[in-house]
């Protein structure tokens, strides 16, 4: 059969299945739905009736060898990537596979301390040892940039046995580093590169974005398609390069993947692809012009500054996602998440996250112009009724980590909790952070300081969500004794 | 040959007026619009479905958003009305001398194309010379504008689709901030009889009554809308709906009306029982 982009392989699969009227005599138990009224009820029967196991119709993503594996061909297709895994536990369990794949126990592998925490879950996992490279900052704006390429060098020089180095492309606030020159020196240390590019799906569809790790000849990528690509939550794609070997990836993933995977995710990506590769251009045009209007419209508002490609400085902002609406809030008196509290309890208005210093609205397909009209016009409202002077604000700041103990063996010593106040000299077993974004601001096996107490206390006093800690209160912290 | 309109005023619940015909169908980048002729009720225009307007009942909905702010206001000379694309609202406000400017913003510039050619009951002052018509986004046009106008009438659609942003709180505070220190803003408030409405009402008094000192709430019978039983908001930051008239001021004006006068203005006030119940319960 000849397969095109027109074609959704599970999906036409489950449609299939859908009209065969089988008789289940297998699981899930609520037997499409009617074990279960009231969640059939919430969920619409249509989607009960397509909730189903693995089966030879339906294929079986542990071992793909039909409609999945004819899924799988065509989003590598669309990704322009060797291999494309379906992945069912989120982003997080796609960086998690590249990490295993790459690093085996005492194993290095370089990456920017600015990752989110799977990354550093992955080093728990398989024992892995960070070599961080500290992220250059934007000290007006306190945001972590990306990876300058004479840091990367540098710490590819110094670490020669490290066996990859894992970029975060773009960062949740839209900014890219020079992903091309930085696989092309690990390259040439026999280093692989991993890219999380969870922030980063429509690069490969759209027009005029920021270079994807594919092109830019990485060997992997995690991609979170149900961010910007339009799937289910949870949902995501792992590509892979030529140097991968995509059977021993698949082994990897199995260590960890669920054996009955949801085929309302599967679908949800195999349709979502579909959509991007047919229309992905225009549907990506759309967003970027909405997100250029609420940019400009957000600047003249005054105060706020929605930043864009003028932060490019040709090596830690090599580029900039300009689907992305950051917003740097300091001027009007406001915490990010302030601003971000006040949109949601006064205005109706959920936004992605707010941090110290700035706010980023989430601005994708489903979008509406009249609902960016009623985003611009609260903030303009919460300058007016909320506004003061911007003196006296803290500047959002990256905390250098000064790391102990690898994260494997911190997250497993013996420890004791201690208060918040009295733990500074001690080294951290568990993560802090806020969520979102999620990445953290102590990781286990980090040295905690007064700063990095300080700058708990004043996250949680603007009410940050702050999460990762055994007390769910943030009061404590294990520490390792 | 039977052919009727149907609505649905709730799940549960049918509207329906026998069509005589079916005059104009068209779909704009917004919405759907289509008018059609009755004999019960003339010539009526509907917005994806819902009743917008009806040759029969359209003058107490128009008079009653209309007259209200205007004989509380004792010079309103800068007027916003924002939606109000058939051209109700305007032809109420032509009749006031003191009015020097009228700003017209209507999203959907083929309401008003349509209006021009199938309403002319409504659409009859198009032509005055106060008037300017801006063709976007009320919640958009409202953002820019500062301590500009005397009274805001927010002629919108229902609370969800095209409407939407005329309901919110955001919205309200824009109108705020764009009226003088003695401005008012008058809305078309839902209705307070079925649950779904009612709920949409009391958020609309509660986004209303946070951005205004004062937040008034009155009411009128139009026959053609779900329960017939309609609520407009009074909001103003200085002057009160029923202290403030100048009854005989506004009868010297000699503007003719068919439903409002200046005793149903104070009545129209009254609310019964269960709706003021509704609007303390958010206040």
């Amino acid at each position: 059969m000849g397969l095109s982009q027109i074609n959704a392989p599970i999906y036409e699969a489950l449609r299939k299945f859908r009209r065969m009227r089988v008789v289940p005599f297998d699981v899930p138990g609520h037997k499409r739905g009617r074990g279960n009224m009231e969640l059939t009820e919430f969920l619409g029967e249509d989607c009960m009736s397509v909730d189903v196991n693995s089966m030879k119709p339906l294929d079986n993503l542990c071992h793909p060898v039909s409609v999945i594996k004819d899924a799988e061909y065509l989003a590598s297709e669309a990704f322009g990537a060797e291999n494309v895994f379906f992945m069912v536990g989120g982003t997080t369990s796609a960086v998690q596979s590249m990490i295993m794949y790459a690093c085996k126990s005492g194993d290095k592998i370089i990456m920017p301390r600015n990752v989110h925490r799977s990354a550093i879950n992955a080093l728990i996992l398989c024992d892995a040892v960070p070599v961080y490279v500290n992220p250059e900052v934007n000290k007006q704006l306190g945001i972590a940039l990306g990876m300058s390429v004479e840091q990367v060098k540098k710490a590819i020089e110094e670490n020669p046995d490290a066996k990859a180095i894992l970029v975060n492309n773009p960062t949740y606030y839209g900014i890219c580093s020079d992903l091309r020159k930085i696989t092309e020196i690990a390259h040439a240390h026999n280093m692989l590169v991993l890219v999380d590019e969870a922030h980063g799906t429509h690069f490969y569809f759209g027009e005029n974005f920021p270079v994807t790790a594919m092109s830019a000849g990485a060997d992997m990528a995690s991609v979170s398609m149900h961010k910007s690509g339009g799937s289910l939550t949870q949902s995501s794609f792992l590509l892979m390069g030529k140097r991968i070997n995509s059977d021993y990836m698949r082994q990897i993933i199995n260590l960890t993947q669920t054996t009955s995977a949801s085929y309302l995710l599967l679908s949800s990506l195999d349709i979502s692809r579909k959509r991007l590769a047919l229309s992905g251009r225009e549907i990506f045009a759309e967003t970027v012009e909405m997100a250029e209007y609420a940019r400009s419209e957000i600047n003249s508002i005054g105060g706020y500054y929605a930043y864009s490609k003028e932060l490019i400085n040709g090596d830690s902002i090599y580029d900039f996602d300009v689907s992305k609406l950051s917003v740097y809030t300091l001027p009007i008196g406001l915490a990010g998440i302030e601003v971000y509290d006040l949109l949601r309890d006064e205005y109706d208005i959920q936004i992605e996250f707010g941090d110290i210093g700035n706010i980023l609205a989430y601005i994708s397909v489903g979008d509406r112009k009249r609902d960016i009209e009623r985003l611009i016009s609260a903030m303009s409202e919460i300058k007016r009724r909320f506004g003061k002077s911007g003196a006296g604000m803290l500047t959002q700041e990256y905390i250098t980590p000064i790391v102990a103990e690898t994260p494997r063996k911190a997250f497993y010593s013996d420890k004791m909790s201690l208060p918040l106040e009295k733990s500074a000299g001690h080294v951290c077993s568990e993560f802090v952070m806020c969520y979102p974004p999620g990445i953290p601001i102590l990781a286990p096996g980090e040295l905690i300081t007064e700063e990095i107490i300080e700058y708990i206390r004043y996250a949680k006093d603007k009410g940050c969500s702050m999460t990762g800690t055994e007390d769910i209160n943030i009061e404590y912290l294990n520490v390792i004794i | 040959m039977e052919l009727w309109f149907t609505e649905k005023h709730t799940p549960e619940v049918k509207f329906s007026i026998k069509v005589d015909r079916q005059l104009y169908s068209g779909r704009s980048e917004f919405q759907r619009i289509d008018i059609f002729d009755s004999k019960e009720f003339g010539r009526f225009l509907t917005l994806d479905g819902y009743m917008m307007l009806t040759e029969k009942d359209e003058f107490i909905y128009h008079e009653m958003i209309t007259h209200v702010p205007m004989a509380v206001h004792p010079n309103p000379k800068n007027i916003l009305v924002i939606g109000a694309g058939d051209g109700g609202v305007i032809r109420e406000l032509t009749n006031y001398n003191s009015v020097e400017n009228i700003d017209l913003v209507e999203i959907d510039e083929l309401v008003v194309e349509v209006s021009k050619k199938y309403l002319p009951v409504t659409a009859c002052r198009f032509d005055d010379k106060r008037l300017n018509i801006f063709y976007e986004d009320g919640v958009k046009f409202i953002r820019r504008c500062e301590n500009k106008y005397d009274v805001i009438i927010v002629d919108s659609t229902d609370p969800f689709g095209v409407g939407e942003g005329l309901f919110t709180k955001e919205f309200y505070g824009s109108c705020y901030n764009a009226l003088h220190d003695d401005g008012i803003m008058v809305n078309q408030h839902e209705s307070p009889f079925y649950d779904e409405d009612a709920i949409a009402m009391q958020r609309t008094h509660k986004r209303i009554t946070s951005s205004f000192p004062i937040s008034k709430v009155y009411q009128a019978h139009i026959p053609t809308y779900p329960s017939g039983h309609w609520l407009f908001g009074f909001a103003s930051k200085k002057y009160h709906p029923i202290h403030d008239l100048n009854p005989s001021a506004w009868n010297l004006l000699g503007i003719k009306t068919r439903y409002y006068n200046t005793r149903l203005h104070a009545g129209a006030f009254a609310l019964p029982n269960y709706v003021e119940e509704l609007l303390k319960d958010v206040e």
